[in-house]
């Protein structure tokens, strides 16, 4: 049977997510449908069709749903869920918002947070903040599942897919959005970024934290993030907070300035590819999980790392 | 006006978690049990909002087995006016726990519902928003901020990419982040006196629900670790190995 995607967008641009949720879908069907449920988003449709895996693109184009939120998508999803066995939402803030929603609408269990999938009603995920890896098995007839992003590779672009409008649902707002403020950066977005660099409470202060992480990041290209200890004492904005409960990254490169390596910290990086780890304490638990550690001062070794890129 | 506040009974934030030899469970014999974090911070904001004078009553309620009025005595000696217990020994997933939270919504009337964004323990992140759809409310997740009024909230969430406002009508339900508030400490004698507040026990099963769990787990088992790396002498050294034996920059 068919398998139904919720796109992450923003109306105008796909979030990177989505790329990994289809990939979790096409490992359980052949027949991968994606809605985009939107205002004005035409322009994201036109690139989910492109994307490798993608069977058709259903498009909801209604005011209802241009700040997506979750009242009205829940109730999108559930309309269009008849056609289909499993539905699948990225592990965002968007997707856990969401999901849940429609899972108890269809009187089903959700499945959070998978990061494999064994066969049509096995899944892994990872429980007690990544510290254990839980195998389960839905005996629901529709499985609703919110996808770790890191643990599936993004599908690539080079398909056509059909784009089909679709109809909307009842729309009825519930909630009023009063305003957003998102953080802008030229940076990469810490989900998917190639290389991650990220700040601990050895930062100090707001301001060395962008006096000596930033320049790391343009060198590096990275994207910025930050330990909850940073985030609390309020260097950086809570967007950065990488974690248990923050985001989950999986770069290619992950580099821990001046943090200890709290287990909550760990569960979100720890399957970085390469981790390396500068910090003054040689006891730090982050040393344990880096593959290369560095035992100096961050205010000197990170400006000297900075300069020889 | 009313609120409700559900607390679950998990393993304390500071216990380190092993995976049984046989890999059924994570063995939690004679770990230390806590309320979930987040809901210490659901617990809190509501007392906030009662000491602000714009809330009248707060109601803690926890779903599962009779130890679970330990963590409800918690709660009340945070500031929660009385406790339900609603009793099951068996395994409560979050669908099943949003449908008995409905039955008690029912009964109570609430006008909010303030619960923890996440427990610490399955990490599902569902009962609040699965909870605000069974009873067709509006919701607000991941708050960090809550502006209680007669008749509506106005919550700012932590969203990816930012933060994110959104207002709404009550009753609602509003889940918590961690950079909500900083929970109190109950003192001694908010501890001896939440022992006299009241405490009602409802069984799961008088509720007419299904509660019967739609997940089975069929193995737990550890995380493939991470073998501890290289110690590097320098900057040049980290440099050369993150160029040429990594092959990452």
């Amino acid at each position: 049977m068919a398998v139904l995607v919720l796109a992450e967008h923003d109306n105008k641009s796909l979030k990177a997510a989505t790329l990994n949720t289809i990939a979790a879908a096409i490992k359980l069907s052949g027949d991968v449908d994606v809605l985009v449920a939107g205002e004005g988003c035409a322009e994201v449709a036109a690139r989910v069709a492109a994307l490798q895996g993608v069977k058709r693109v259903l498009v909801v184009d209604n005011a209802a749903y241009g700040d997506q939120a979750a009242e009205p998508l829940a109730k999108l999803v559930v309309s269009l869920a008849a056609n289909y066995s499993h539905l699948l939402g990225p592990s965002s803030s968007y997707g856990k918002n969401t999901m849940p929603r429609v899972a108890a609408l269809l009187d089903v269990a959700q499945i959070s947070d998978i990061v494999g999938v064994v066969s049509e009603d096995t899944f892994v995920r990872p429980i007690y903040a990544g510290n254990a890896l839980a195998t389960v098995v839905s005996s629901d007839a529709k499985k609703v599942i919110t996808v770790r992003s890191t643990a599936f590779d993004p599908v690539a672009d080079g398909a056509s897919a059909a784009v089909e409008n679709a109809a909307a649902a009842d729309a009825a707002k519930k909630s009023d959005l009063v305003g957003r403020e998102l953080t802008k950066s030229e940076r990469p977005e810490l989900g998917a970024a190639k290389v991650v660099v990220s700040g601990g409470r050895g930062l100090g202060s707001g301001e060395s934290f962008k006096s000596i992480m930033e320049p790391l990041a343009d060198k590096l290209g990275a994207a910025i993030g930050a330990s909850r200890a940073a985030v609390d004492a309020g260097f950086v904005s809570n967007d950065c907070q990488v974690g248990q409960t923050g985001k989950i990254v999986a770069p290619q490169l992950y580099i821990a300035v001046g943090m200890s390596g709290a287990i909550q910290h760990l569960a979100g990086m720890k399957d970085s590819k390469v981790i390396v780890a500068i910090n003054k304490d040689p006891d730090a638990p982050i040393f344990q999980v880096a593959d290369y550690g560095l035992v100096a001062d961050l205010f000197e070794a990170v400006p000297q790392l900075t300069a020889s890129l | 006006m009313k609120v409700l506040v559900p607390v679950k009974r998990v393993v304390d934030y500071n216990v380190k978690v092993r995976v049984k030899a046989d890999e059924t469970d994570v063995d939690l014999a004679n770990v230390k049990m806590s309320m979930n974090p987040f809901d210490e911070i659901a617990v809190e904001e509501a007392v906030r909002l009662k000491e602000k004078g714009i809330v009248s009553e707060v109601v803690a309620v926890s779903c599962g087995p009779a130890a679970c009025q330990d963590t409800l005595r918690s709660a009340m000696a945070m500031g929660a006016d009385r406790g339900i217990l609603v009793e099951s020994d068996g395994e409560l997933q979050p669908l099943a726990v949003a449908k008995l939270l409905k039955a008690v919504c029912e009964k109570e009337g609430p006008s909010l519902l303030i619960c923890g964004k996440q427990a610490i323990d399955d990490d599902s992140n569902q009962t609040g928003q699965m909870l605000a759809a069974l009873m067709d409310w509006p919701q607000a997740t991941f708050a960090s901020k809550v502006e209680l009024a007669a008749d509506k909230v106005t919550v700012t969430r932590e969203i990816d990419g930012g933060l994110e406002t959104l207002a709404m009508a009550l009753p609602a339900v509003v889940t918590t982040d961690l950079r909500l508030n900083e929970p109190r400490y109950a003192t001694l004698p908010n501890i001896m006196k939440a022992k006299k507040k009241p405490l009602d026990t409802i069984a799961a099963d008088t509720l007419g629900v299904d509660i019967a769990p739609r997940l089975k787990t069929i193995k737990v088992s550890e995380p493939p670790k991470r073998a501890g790396g290289v110690k590097v002498a320098d900057v040049a050294d980290l440099l050369n190995k993150l160029r040429n034996e990594a092959k990452v920059i």
